[in-house]
């Protein structure tokens, strides 16, 4: 009895005040998201918003289990757990049921389960154990192969399964890799291919190449704070293109400007590389030579998009990039999201008042489109609340993963902050046209029990191991 | 201890900096762009118009003559629609599967979500068996709308018909829209803006399926339709029918008029069309087959572009003249050597020589030409002469429109001064030259409801008003509003009327009329015509009217390629009178009824006399 008293005396009444918040704004958006005439009681149970209430309650119901598990249980039960829903995962390629395309779900009774929804939680106690254990270090090809495994195991699972939105959440991993002393300079790679990407792919090559050299000349300058040598630089850049340029337009070419770009690129970096080298300047040759990777890449990328890949390969990246001009396709989702949103003003037009959602413009309003249905609603006011209580919910579960000594329990609570941070971040940058239109859920406001129960036990997990910071936690 | 522990400020900084970038963004959107406001609106407001149903057309007793029956189309929103049982549709709404799969095809290329016509103007008899099985088809709806009914089924080129607006005409009036309907020929299109109504407005908020969910602003916005207003004419519809039954397999016009009212009592032109044919889904193919019937040209409205040489009927307008203007007088005897006359030979057998009376009892051609040529011959030169004999004919209503609401009519031909200087050089030609004109032949054309109208202003003594359709418009507080039309009167003395008439009256009484057109109760007044046409058989031509005093009904009947007016035109002119004076037929008739309705003048190999 005293144990349990000391249990409910440490958690922490913040971070569980916001996560009922959550709940509550959440569940009160539904309603209006969904509103049906004929159904007008918010606890109708045949309808989204009744149900919701039960999920609630069952969330709470398994929070309120969690902080009574005792501690340890996580710790020792951290790679069975995972093993056990790593088989889950595969057995949901076989017997799973199909929405949306996605074979994600398994049927038990009535009730709909996302086993990959759970996966986050598993394979952040499996990274958590694996990082706190003693004979673990960051670098060795050991640990990393073996955390590379935790990680991509699950992720192969669930892109097999067909829900790419999902597999994607496990990539921010690397912020919790970061955090336990990861080089740097990986998040600093892995930031710069992703943007050289999406820069390559949202606009062409062509234009990367010079936002690239653009950079390139503006750190060089940054850096070394010669002003001659870098207009010299731009000179020897310019005059390469325009001499090819030049070659091409007097024996009546037709080559695509990209190769005289490209080639000028290639050719004048490599001079000042072979300079730099000599010159022994090693910070300019690193710069010049991470420059000329990305337009390799940028290249290849649009090479390999445009002449390998098939077109179903295509169409996949670009509906994942959010790359659809046609207006019925994912563009027609996000334009409604937005009208939606915009059409708020400051105090939104009240609640129920909504005409974009109320009358079904925005797609899965009630799921993946939440948010418009607040910014709508209760325009700039509810929009920026909803953004103040998550950003206060991030930065508070970094204080207390921060504050536990346990390195298990600050590893876990940093996966739980950076998959909160992940949905967050591409759920809402998705509605407002931020982020490419990838169907996940925005945590504890969304409808639907499956996702609920599974950042419920996510983040629970973390506030038990948080209200035992003062016990020392052994394997 | 821990190294790595200040990097939890660079992952609180990224953080941090999505938040801003998203408090940024949405405080642009949210409150700097106004835009998404207007955006938003637009998505859930949808005007919808408001059809009114089509004003009725009545006849003289008020029996509907055209009014409104029920019709609805079946239209789709592509993206609502789930696989379905093509078959079991296209039997239900009588479509090929091809046509539906087209249908379906076009839909989704104008748009996703909105909604598109699968098929229009479906009857009430398929829309029941379509409406219980509805539910069937997600995505499919129906909408009601008004189709015109002709319960007659006569008089189809009078009441004319409606039709869907084209671009030239959504361009140059901007009341029409896509898809609506205007009248295109005939009242409905004479009488358009009274018929339409007013269109009205419905503002109201729908769904991304266009689904109504209720009224925007509560209908502050909104207009009502107003209903079109209901036209009352002077036809007699059951006459009308009468005459096109004995219209049967003949061709030519009638037209009768109320020569105190001008109003037109019956206006019938043979071959015709069953009116409704030209309603609903059947329309355009109907409408086809009709207007490339080269041969019967059932869309035309010989009454009134039909122009044809008066023949011996347009007698009665010359001895009038020429009783005014002086050239003769009532009790002028001229001879007649029948076949040997000249210059125009006259192939009546009568007594001679004749004086007006007479003249016209027997259509003495020699009589005519007499006088005629006293008309243009007589002192004085003869261009002044023809002039003033033409100024004459033009008050008759001859060689000029008349002025119904029937905008097709044509002019006829009476020729000017300046066609005879021309054709035969200046004071070279006289009343020898045009001798053609005492008879009603020649250069002469008129259109039947011209010749009516001549016969309205003799049974009038010298007026006539102005003939038309409607005679008022119901508007809608169901108030009549009479319509004025004007009375144009003749400078010709009644007493030479009553001459000619008693000579009308004398054609009745007097020749072998006396056992087709005369009545025992009633004194008819007519004229025969025989017109020589050269592209076949002569015209048979009649024109009449009745009671002498009091005239109720004027008439003109005129059949093409029928031989003697007293064969066919007079005894058809002699019935219609008696039908409208008395309702019924006298039993002695009911032969003669029967044989005109069974004379078939149309599929017999016609031979030139």
């Amino acid at each position: 009895m005293e144990k349990r008293n000391n249990v409910w005396a440490n958690v922490d009444w913040i971070t569980i005040s916001i996560y009922l918040a959550m709940m509550l704004i959440g569940w009160v958006n539904i309603y209006a998201a969904v509103y049906n005439q004929e159904h007008k009681s918010i606890f109708d149970m045949t309808q989204q918003y009744g149900k919701q209430l039960i999920w609630i309650f069952a969330a709470i119901f398994i929070a309120v289990l969690m902080i009574n598990t005792d501690s340890k249980f996580f710790v020792s039960f951290s790679f069975p757990m995972y093993l056990f829903f790593i088989l889950i995962l595969f057995l949901v390629l076989f017997i799973g049921k199909e929405i949306n395309g996605a074979r994600s779900w398994i049927e038990i009774g009535n009730f709909l389960i996302q086993p990959s929804e759970f996966m986050k939680m598993a394979t952040s106690l499996a990274i958590a154990r694996y990082i706190s254990s003693y004979n673990f270090k960051m670098h060795s090809y050991k640990s990393l192969l073996t955390l590379c495994g935790i990680i991509f195991i699950p992720v192969g699972l669930i892109f097999l399964q067909n829900d790419t939105g999902s597999a994607l959440v496990f990539g921010v991993f690397l912020l919790v890799l970061y955090r336990e002393g990861l080089n740097g300079i990986v998040l600093f790679f892995t930031f710069l291919i992703l943007l050289v990407f999406i820069l390559t792919m949202i606009l062409d090559p062509l234009i990367t190449i010079l936002i690239l050299t653009i950079a390139a000349f503006v750190i060089n300058y940054l850096i070394r704070k010669k002003v001659k040598r870098n207009l010299i630089g731009i000179g020897v850049f310019t005059s390469i293109f325009g001499v090819l340029w030049l070659i091409n337009y007097l024996l009546q070419g037709t080559v695509d400007a990209l190769y005289f770009i490209f080639a000028a690129a290639f050719i004048s970096s490599s001079l000042f590389f072979i300079w730099a080298m000599v010159l022994r300047k090693r910070s300019l040759a690193i710069l010049i030579g991470i420059y000329l990777g990305c337009v390799l890449f940028s290249v290849s990328v649009d090479f390999v998009f445009h002449n390998i890949m098939e077109q179903h390969q295509r169409d996949r990246i670009n509906e994942l990039l959010g790359i659809q001009s046609d207006v019925h396709g994912s563009g027609y989702h996000v334009n409604q999201s937005k009208i939606a949103i915009g059409s708020g003003g400051l105090f939104g037009k009240g609640f129920l008042q909504g005409t974009q959602t109320k009358f079904n413009f925005v797609p899965e309003q009630s799921t993946d489109f939440i948010f418009c249905t607040i910014g709508e609603e209760w325009g700039f006011l509810g929009t920026a609340t909803v953004i103040g209580l998550f950003i206060g919910l991030l930065l508070r579960l970094i204080f207390l993963a921060e504050r536990n000594h346990s390195k298990f329990s600050r590893v876990y609570g940093y996966c739980v902050a950076t998959i909160l941070f992940f949905h967050f971040a591409v759920n809402i940058g998705m509605t407002i046209g931020l982020a490419p239109v990838i169907g996940i859920p925005l945590p504890f406001f969304s409808y639907g029990g499956s996702s609920l129960w599974s950042f419920t036990l996510l983040l629970f997990v973390f506030v038990r191991l948080d209200a035992s910071r003062f016990e020392q936690l052994s394997f | 201890m821990d190294t790595f522990s200040k990097r939890k400020f660079i992952i609180a900084g990224i953080m941090l900096g999505i938040a801003v970038i998203f408090i940024i963004r949405l405080f642009s959107m949210q409150i700097l762009n106004k835009s998404y406001k207007q955006f938003a609106t637009r998505n859930v407001l949808r005007r919808i118009t408001v059809f009114p149903a089509r004003g009725f057309i009545y006849d003289r007793k008020m029996n509907f003559m055209v009014y409104n029956k029920a019709a609805y189309d079946l239209l789709v929103v592509p993206r609502e629609v789930k696989p379905f049982d093509t078959t079991e549709l296209c039997n239900i709404i009588q479509l090929e599967r091809v046509d539906l799969r087209e249908a379906l095809k076009k839909a989704k290329q104008f748009s996703y979500y909105k909604p598109s016509i699968i098929v229009g103007q479906i009857s009430p008899d398929i829309y029941a068996p379509l409406q219980e099985k509805l539910y069937k088809y997600p995505g499919f709806f129906v909408q009601s709308r008004t189709l015109r009914e002709y319960p007659s089924k006569s008089a189809a080129q009078i009441l004319g018909y409606v039709g869907e607006v084209n671009q030239h005409i959504m361009e140059s009036d901007k009341y029409y829209g896509m898809g609506d309907y205007i009248g295109v020929s005939g009242l409905e299109k004479a009488y358009e803006k009274d018929l339409r109504g007013i269109k009205g407005v419905k503002n109201s908020m729908v769904d991304v399926h266009n689904r109504i969910k209720g009224r925007y602003n509560n209908g502050e916005a909104d207009t009502t339709a107003i209903l079109g207003h209901n036209l009352l004419t002077g036809m007699d519809s059951k006459l009308q029918a009468y005459a096109e039954l004995l219209m049967t397999n003949k061709r030519g016009a009638i037209v009768a008029i109320e020569p105190s009212t001008g109003e037109i009592i019956l206006m019938v032109s043979t071959p015709s069309y069953d009116p409704n044919l030209l309603v609903g889904r059947q329309r355009g193919t109907n409408y086809g087959i009709l207007e490339r019937d080269s041969v019967n040209k059932p869309m035309w409205n010989r009454a009134i572009i039909g122009t044809y040489s008066p023949g011996s009927t347009f007698k009665l307008a010359n001895a009038l003249i020429a009783l005014q203007v002086h050239a003769i007088t009532p009790f002028d005897r001229f001879s007649c050597s029948g076949p040997a006359s000249t210059p125009i030979k006259c192939t009546h057998i009568h007594v001679s020589p004749l004086a007006m009376r007479e003249g016209i009892r027997e259509s003495c051609n020699s009589y005519f030409w007499n006088v005629y040529r006293s008309i243009i011959n007589r002192s004085g030169n003869v261009s002044d002469n023809y002039q003033k004999w033409r100024d004459y004919m033009v008050s008759f209503g001859f060689g000029q429109k008349i002025g119904t609401e029937l905008t097709s009519e044509v002019k006829g031909f009476i020729p000017e001064l300046s066609y005879y200087d021309k054709l035969y050089g200046q004071a070279r030609w006289n009343a020898m030259t045009i001798r053609s004109n005492s008879i009603g032949q020649g250069e002469i054309l008129a259109t039947p409801l011209q010749m009516a109208n001549m016969v309205s202003m003799v049974a009038n003594r010298g007026y006539y008003i102005t003939p038309h359709l409607v005679k008022a418009i119901q508007d809608t507080n169901r108030v009549f509003r009479e319509l004025k039309y004007d009375k144009k009167v003749m400078d010709i003395s009644p007493e030479y009327f009553n001459t000619v008439i008693e000579g009308m009256q004398a054609v009745v009484d007097e020749t072998k009329l006396k056992m087709t057109v005369h009545l025992d109760n009633i004194i008819v007044c007519g004229k025969t015509g025989t017109v020589q046409n050269p592209h076949g058989a002569d015209h048979s031509a009649f024109v009449g009217f009745a009671p002498r005093d009091n005239p109720k009904i004027a008439i003109a009947v005129f059949i093409e390629n029928a031989g003697f007016g007293a064969t066919y035109a007079a005894p058809i002119g002699g019935l219609l009178i008696e039908k409208y004076l008395n309702d019924s037929i006298a039993p002695k008739r009911k032969e003669l009824e029967q044989r005109l309705i069974e004379t078939d003048l149309l599929n017999v190999v016609q031979v030139k006399k």
